[in-house]
């Protein structure tokens, strides 16, 4: 014991302790019961009217899963949604009516007769009658907008309150130029009684039923995708730009292609989201997609979580069924409320719901810790 | 020739309104980074101020030279109260702060409904103010908007003159620029950030008193107004007056001018275009305070 | 590494709004330099450092062996291989060390690994982690740990992130005696295959590991050169260490003084 040298430090190389069965379990466990849930008991469950219901609910908790990515991961408070919610909308809106013009036999969808200038298409609808053009759009094209403002924005730092701002704003003229172009985009009005989807009428409840499968089955796919989104290196870089972007950007990245990626997916997801709305419910307008709406997306995830994935999507879906089943009962109750929520999640419980679930998971650990300690 | 003349007048006076709007914004958002979305309901507080005022004096008149400095208070304490309860709280977290305050704001809106009814009210303006002025050419320029545009410039003189002048505008300067020096330097920055709110707050009451002239009281009315104030902000640039005031008469004008040469919608369209493109150019605004800090 | 010059700055100037901060310096660091820059208080230190790295805007030049940095965007410099530290330890709070020296390492990933989950710990990683004697608390958030250990955790984030040159502002500020020593063994054993630039107030952990200084006054070199040289000059005496809490420094026995005119 009388040795000079100091002891060398043992050099293992660091590796994390292997995870529990049971922990590695959770996640595809979870996966499973929620596609039971949503593709087994659901439909068997629920009349058509409620699984209708539960189909446009589902569709905002799509909106949901990219808020999720960019706001909850990312920080980037998006309060636009609205716009690619309503650009994949109506994307899919005017292929469904060209295809039901076609279907009676008309050139122009029927609201064009009765507000049109000729009796020619606008040549920016044409496209829009091969389905598989339409069906791109629906994704391309709110993702190409995201890609364009979110490449200006970013690569100049404009970020934080500006952003948001900008976003909103951006909702709001998207709105206002929908409801100017009364002859080609239906106005106010939007583009309404949707008969058909790719052949199937839909005022058959048996496929209504296959939309909501449809619906339900995006949904689950793209929370695979947002959680392999979460937990890959991206995703953690992507919660190191939230915490310091300047930190991030003198190792070497630039912070506005990492947000940008997850401005454009959640674009992306939210576009997806209004092609699905338009069969499910059978309308879109600028009703659904302005300010108000675009910050109705934000709230469901606030609500529910808004780092986390499944608290968002549960979120999202509590809100809007919250909305439609107490707004009719008690519309100015429910105003109430809603604002309400807005102040307690946000203001109280910036984690949510979810975030209660950790706080007492964390604490029951810390009290077997400390239980452990007293006996040892 | 006459055409543009008149445009551009209506730009100055859609300028002037959205000037009244965004000054108050100015403190609270630009001074104090606090992004307000109430604040529209404190323009329809000052809307419905008038309106009551109006409903107990009978001279249109009076009415509306009342209504100003009880608009400015019951928007400004209403302001103060949210600055108190909650606000305070959330000084960390800006982007938090904008949601929370956009559920005060849907509240506030249903207390409207709850009280006014849902559908719209009018006030009547004093027949002074419902005159044209003919100044020749052609060109004629409504009285109503003339004295919003006055009223927006004394507006804008009378914060100058507060926050250049006044003890407490000389407290609120230096809680914006160094808020933990400043508190330590005995200012109590609570009474002062709550102060900024008043005023900043009453403004918009103001500004609500000013939009009875031009168009209907309604429970959604500030809704319509929230965003471009705070597009005229952002422009403007953080914590200074003279952007906010170029960029709400710019903004006006373009507005106008893109109007008449196409419709509304596409203007509103163009215009938003134009602010980012604006921004490629000077990201932090039209005028700004250049630091050392990492920010 | 040594001989060749890692850093050669000349002219360098940068104004806000009227007050020049940096008001024409030229300095020369060689490669495997372990180069402390000292001076008093607003004396132009951290926005020298600002301007080689991209964050303020300058005027001259500032090359980093062949390849001029001024113009160059923040994280074009970094990849370029230097690296830097802030005077408040920066590190991402809300993620583990291990994290933080993970994304550290992966400025050059291709788009596929980015999007795959982190397998495993990157070797150069876990060297870092030995490194900066960080190991044990590879899974804690970074929010989580002591002041000495977050500066520590970002050294070894710019030994991660590869880089050839290190500039590192106050890396012991607000550390007890232990851990500075602690700190300034690593500074030596990273200048070993790095060149160092670490700029810093306190006096004693100056001597102890400079191996050059250069003092910085109102934006200019005053003077360069060893400790022992710098500690004698006279003007350097004048300025910064005559009024600061160095009193016998100036009563060190003084050999030749060598100006060395910047």
């Amino acid at each position: 014991m009388t040795t000079t040298t100091e002891p060398v430090k043992a050099v293992t190389p660091h590796n994390p302790p292997p995870t529990p069965l049971l922990e590695r379990l959770r996640v595809p466990s979870a996966f499973a019961l929620g596609a039971v849930l949503l593709l087994g008991i659901a439909p068997l469950a629920l009349s058509d009217f409620r699984l209708a219901l539960l189909a446009k609910y589902l569709c905002y908790a799509i909106v949901a899963v990219g808020v999720s990515l960019a706001w909850g991961r990312g920080g980037l408070l998006v309060l636009g949604q609205g716009v690619f919610f309503g650009l994949g909308g109506y994307a899919m809106a005017m292929h469904l009516k060209l295809a039901d013009a076609a279907d009676t036999g008309q050139k122009l969808p029927d609201f064009m007769q009765l507000y049109g200038t000729g009796d020619a298409l606008p040549w920016w609808w044409e496209p829009f009658a091969n389905p598989l053009f339409a069906l791109a759009m629906t994704v391309v094209l709110p993702m190409a907008v995201a890609a364009i403002l979110g490449f200006l924005v970013f690569r100049r730092r404009v970020k934080g309150a500006y952003f948001a701002i900008l976003s909103q704003a951006l909702a709001a003229a998207l709105s206002i130029w929908l409801i100017g172009q009364q002859a080609t985009t239906g106005g106010t009005n939007g583009l309404t009684d949707i008969q058909g989807f790719f052949g199937y009428s839909l005022d058959d409840p048996v496929n209504q039923r296959m939309v909501y499968f449809v619906i339900a089955a995006v949904l689950l796919l793209l929370m695979l995708l947002a959680r392999q989104l979460f937990v890959s290196r991206y995703g953690e870089l992507l919660v190191a730009v939230r915490d310091s972007e300047e930190r991030v950007r003198f190792l070497g990245y630039n912070p506005a292609n990492v947000k940008l990626v997850a401005y454009v997916v959640a674009a992306g997801m939210a576009g997806l989201a209004g092609a699905l709305f338009v069969p499910a419910v059978g309308i879109i307008s600028p009703a659904l997609i302005g300010i108000v709406p675009s910050i109705g997306f934000v709230i469901g995830a606030a609500v529910g979580g808004r780092a986390s994935l499944v608290g968002a999507v549960l979120g999202a879906i509590a809100v809007a069924w919250a909305q439609s089943t107490l707004s009719d009962a008690f519309p100015a109750g429910w105003t109430y409320f809603q604002g309400l929520l807005f102040v307690v999640a946000v203001g109280f419980l910036p984690g949510g719901l979810a975030s209660l679930w950790t706080v007492a998971r964390n604490r029951r650990k810390a009290t077997t810790s400390s239980g452990s300690e007293v006996t040892a | 020739m006459t055409v543009i003349l008149n445009q551009s007048f209506t730009g100055i006076s859609i300028g002037a309104v959205l000037l009244l709007i965004a000054l108050g914004l100015t403190l609270t958002f630009g001074q104090m980074g606090v992004i307000n979305m109430a604040h529209g309901e404190f323009i329809m507080a000052g809307a419905y101020t008038t309106y009551v005022l109006q409903k107990s004096i009978s001279s249109a008149g009076l009415s509306l030279l009342v209504a100003l400095p009880v608009a400015f208070l019951v928007a400004g304490l209403m302001g103060a109260l949210l600055e108190w309860l909650l606000i305070r709280r959330l000084y960390t977290r800006p982007l938090d702060t904008l949601l929370v305050t956009w559920g005060v704001s849907l509240m506030l809106q249903q207390l409207a409904r709850d009280i006014f009814g849902a559908p719209n009210v009018q006030t009547h303006a004093p027949d002074l103010l419902t005159d044209n002025i003919s100044v020749g050419g052609g060109i004629t320029l409504a009285n109503s908007r003339l004295f919003i545009l006055g009223l927006a410039l004394l507006s804008v003189l009378a914060l100058t003159l507060i926050l250049r002048l006044t003890p407490l505008g000389r407290r609120i300067r230096a809680v914006v620029q160094n808020r933990d020096l400043a508190e330590v330097s005995g200012i109590a920055t609570g009474r002062v950030d709550r102060m900024t709110f008043f005023i900043g707050s009453g403004l918009a009451g103001v500004a609500g008193v000013a939009l009875t002239l031009v168009g209907p009281i309604g429970p959604t009315m500030g809704t319509n107004y929230i965003v471009d104030a705070f597009l005229v902000v952002v422009v403007g640039g953080i914590g200074q007056l003279k952007g906010s005031v170029i960029t709400a008469f710019a903004l006006g004008v373009l507005q106008s001018v893109l109007e008449y040469s196409t419709t509304v919608s596409v203007a509103k369209v163009v215009v938003l275009v134009a602010i980012v493109a604006f921004l490629q150019w000077r990201p932090q605004g039209l005028y700004t305070l250049r630091t050392r800090s990492l920010a | 590494m040594s001989g060749g010059e890692a850093l050669t700055i000349s002219d360098l100037r940068v104004t806000f709004d009227g007050f020049t901060a940096v008001d024409g310096v030229d300095l020369t660091v060689q490669n495997g330099d372990l180069r402390f820059l000292i001076g008093p208080n607003g004396a132009g230190k951290t926005t020298l450092v600002d301007a080689v790295t991209g964050l303020v805007k300058a005027t001259g030049s500032v090359r980093f062996g062949d390849e001029e940095l001024l113009g160059k965007p923040v994280q074009r410099i970094a990849r370029m291989g230097i690296g830097r530290t802030f005077q408040t330890a920066t590190v991402f709070e809300q993620l583990t060390v291990l994290q933080n020296l993970d994304i550290a390492a992966g400025a050059g990933r291709g788009m596929w690994t980015m999007l795959r989950r982190r397998k495993g710990v990157p070797e150069q990683v876990t060297r870092a982690l030995e490194i900066t004697g960080l190991s044990a608390l590879a899974e804690r958030p970074a929010g989580a740990l002591a002041h000495g250990q977050k500066q520590w955790l970002e050294i070894g984030m710019l030994l991660v992130q590869d880089v050839r040159l290190l500039l590192l502002d106050e890396p012991v500020a607000g550390m007890s005696h232990e851990e500075r020593e602690a700190t300034g063994e690593l500074l030596q054993r990273v200048s070993e295959d790095h060149t160092v630039v670490v700029i810093e107030h306190d006096m004693d952990f100056m001597r102890s590991f400079a191996r050059s200084v250069s003092v910085l006054h109102a934006g200019r070199v005053l003077s360069e050169g060893t400790v022992t040289e710098v500690q004698a000059d006279p003007r350097v005496q004048e300025v910064y260490l005559g009024r600061a809490t160095e009193p016998e420094s100036v009563t060190t026995p003084a050999p030749v003084p060598v100006g060395e005119e910047a």
